[in-house]
């Protein structure tokens, strides 16, 4: 009888090489399960296992998974358009220009990247409102609030420095209209201005830092935070469930399950 | 050779003496005690393939979106020529709207940072924490408070000439009011549901509305000279 595909997986799954790559073994056991994630640096951040009724659509919507998603696409997207772009004045924009017109599929993936950016900040915002009208910021999870109030700033300010590198009309007044606003800062604001942009007008220095922002420091960032952001959700336990919370952390009995969404 | 060490449980606070701890579990570490078990599942693969259905999902939608509408390019950039009007990035524009009718160092500075310390600290006060509708307690006093908190909303923003800050302010007021007449045995399902709302659902709604209505208006109607245009006419 020939072999399914399932069959060759399992056999590739029992070859020397996958077993010394992964730690947890084979098999389809609860123990072996757990052991895919608790064994594997990556997904040990996540719980080995969660309430099925928060895989409901309605309990989060996934818009922590799309807001991932979307981060994904954007270093996807982001590494090849780096390979493309210069970021000096004036070929970042003749660079663009190439990615429009010469690049194979260039169009599309700075398309793709565009399109990901403004859906990242929405996502973000909406996981933000969806996680608040749930009341999921309560205790324990309070820090993990916070550290998603700064995921919130990180992905603004991504946004924000990624705008200015096509270095076209849209990106230099979008900037100039959003750094004048630091300007207006008490005291500091004069210099905080000239902090961000390396001058006192966007220039090629503010490129480049935008540019370093934008590529290095930020995603850097996004990511180190973004690990916390999941490891605290195991460790606060798991997803907000508000009637599985122990009863000594409410501030009183809740009085239905609908209150808590 | 080592010696063979006998392990007898005793009570002793010498940990150089006899090295056995017994476990002390005061009231502030005590671990957290399942008061009910509820069904579970493995994050692999249940958790795990969800989410990458959820994430495949999103990509066909963004690549059909990106091969049908291009991202915006325009001429190269000019310092000495400013578009009519300049615009920041559309989230940015409910700042920008700000921005039209009070000076920089409150719309740009003081208001933003106000939003982002509101937002770290909601976990923790205890306004927040509590789920109690907002009009079930105390009510007279809390009815006083909204009437002076809402009159001088409207004042302020009256003031500036904020009148697109204005509507969504009068909406929720007209909610809350509505909120405050109902209880939890109204017979509107609508009604009870308002009835049922705590201050920080009130504060935040009105927020969330102010956020969405002054973004739509600062990208959608505000052309040169950030006056008031009709998005669907050309200027």
């Amino acid at each position: 009888m020939a072999k399914t595909a399932d069959q060759y997986f399992d056999d590739l799954r029992e070859t020397r090489v996958w077993r010394s790559i992964f730690r947890s073994g084979t098999g389809a056991s609860t123990l072996k399960r757990a052991l895919a994630i608790q064994q594997n640096v990556f997904l040990h951040l996540f719980s080995t296992k969660v309430r099925t009724r928060m895989l409901s659509f309605s309990a989060t919507w996934y818009l922590g998974t799309l807001t991932l998603g979307t981060f994904f696409i954007l270093v996807a997207t982001g590494i090849p358009l780096m390979l493309y772009y210069h970021p000096s004045v004036p070929q970042a924009y003749y660079d663009t220009k190439d990615l429009q017109f010469v690049v194979s599929s260039g169009l599309f993936l700075r398309n793709l990247h565009r399109w990901s950016a403004h859906a990242m900040v929405f996502l973000v915002f909406a996981h933000m409102f969806k996680v608040f009208y749930r009341g999921a910021y309560r205790t324990p999870r309070e820090f993990n609030w916070v550290i998603g109030v700064i995921l919130l700033l990180i992905t603004l300010l991504l946004s924000y420095t990624g705008y200015l590198l096509p270095w076209d009309q849209l990106a230099y007044w979008a900037i100039t209209v959003g750094s004048n606003i630091a300007s207006a800062v008490p005291l500091i604001g004069n210099k905080i201005h000239f902090l961000l942009l390396g001058g006192n007008s966007v220039n090629a220095n503010a490129l480049l830092r935008f540019y370093v922002l934008h590529c290095m420091i930020l995603p850097l960032t996004a990511i180190f935070f973004v690990a916390i952001h999941f490891w605290r959700i195991r460790k606060d336990g798991g997803l907000y469930a508000q009637s599985s919370e122990p009863a000594v952390l409410r501030s009183r009995p809740v009085a239905s399950e609908k209150e808590a969404q | 050779m080592a010696d063979t060490k006998e392990f007898v449980a005793v009570v002793d606070s010498n940990a150089k003496k006899s090295p056995r701890r017994i476990v002390f579990i005061t009231r502030r570490t005590s671990a957290q005690v399942k008061t009910e078990t509820e069904d579970q599942v493995q994050t692999f693969p249940e958790v795990l393939f969800r989410a990458a259905i959820a994430i495949q999902v999103l990509t066909i939608v963004l690549v059909w979106t990106s091969l049908i509408f291009n991202a915006p390019l325009e001429g190269l950039a000019d310092p000495s020529h400013t578009p009519n009007p300049a615009k920041a990035p559309w989230y940015f524009l409910g700042l920008q709207e700000m921005l039209h009718y009070f000076p920089p160092v409150v719309a740009g500075v003081l208001a933003p940072g106000l939003v982002v310390m509101a937002l770290i600290v909601i976990p923790y006060f205890k306004v927040n924490i509590e789920a109690e509708g907002f009009f079930t307690k105390d009510r007279e006093r809390r009815l006083r408070i909204f009437y002076a908190v809402a009159a001088v909303l409207v004042v302020f923003l009256g003031t500036f000439h904020v009148i697109v800050a204005m509507v969504p302010t009068l909406i929720m007021a007209g909610l809350m009011l509505l909120a405050s007449q109902s209880s939890a045995q109204s017979p509107s399902a609508f009604r009870r549901y308002l009835a049922a709302k705590p201050l920080s659902y009130w504060v935040m709604t009105w927020f969330l509305l102010e956020l969405m209505v002054l973004t739509a208006i600062g990208t959608f109607f505000r052309g040169p000279g950030w006056s008031w245009v009709l998005p669907w006419k050309a200027y």
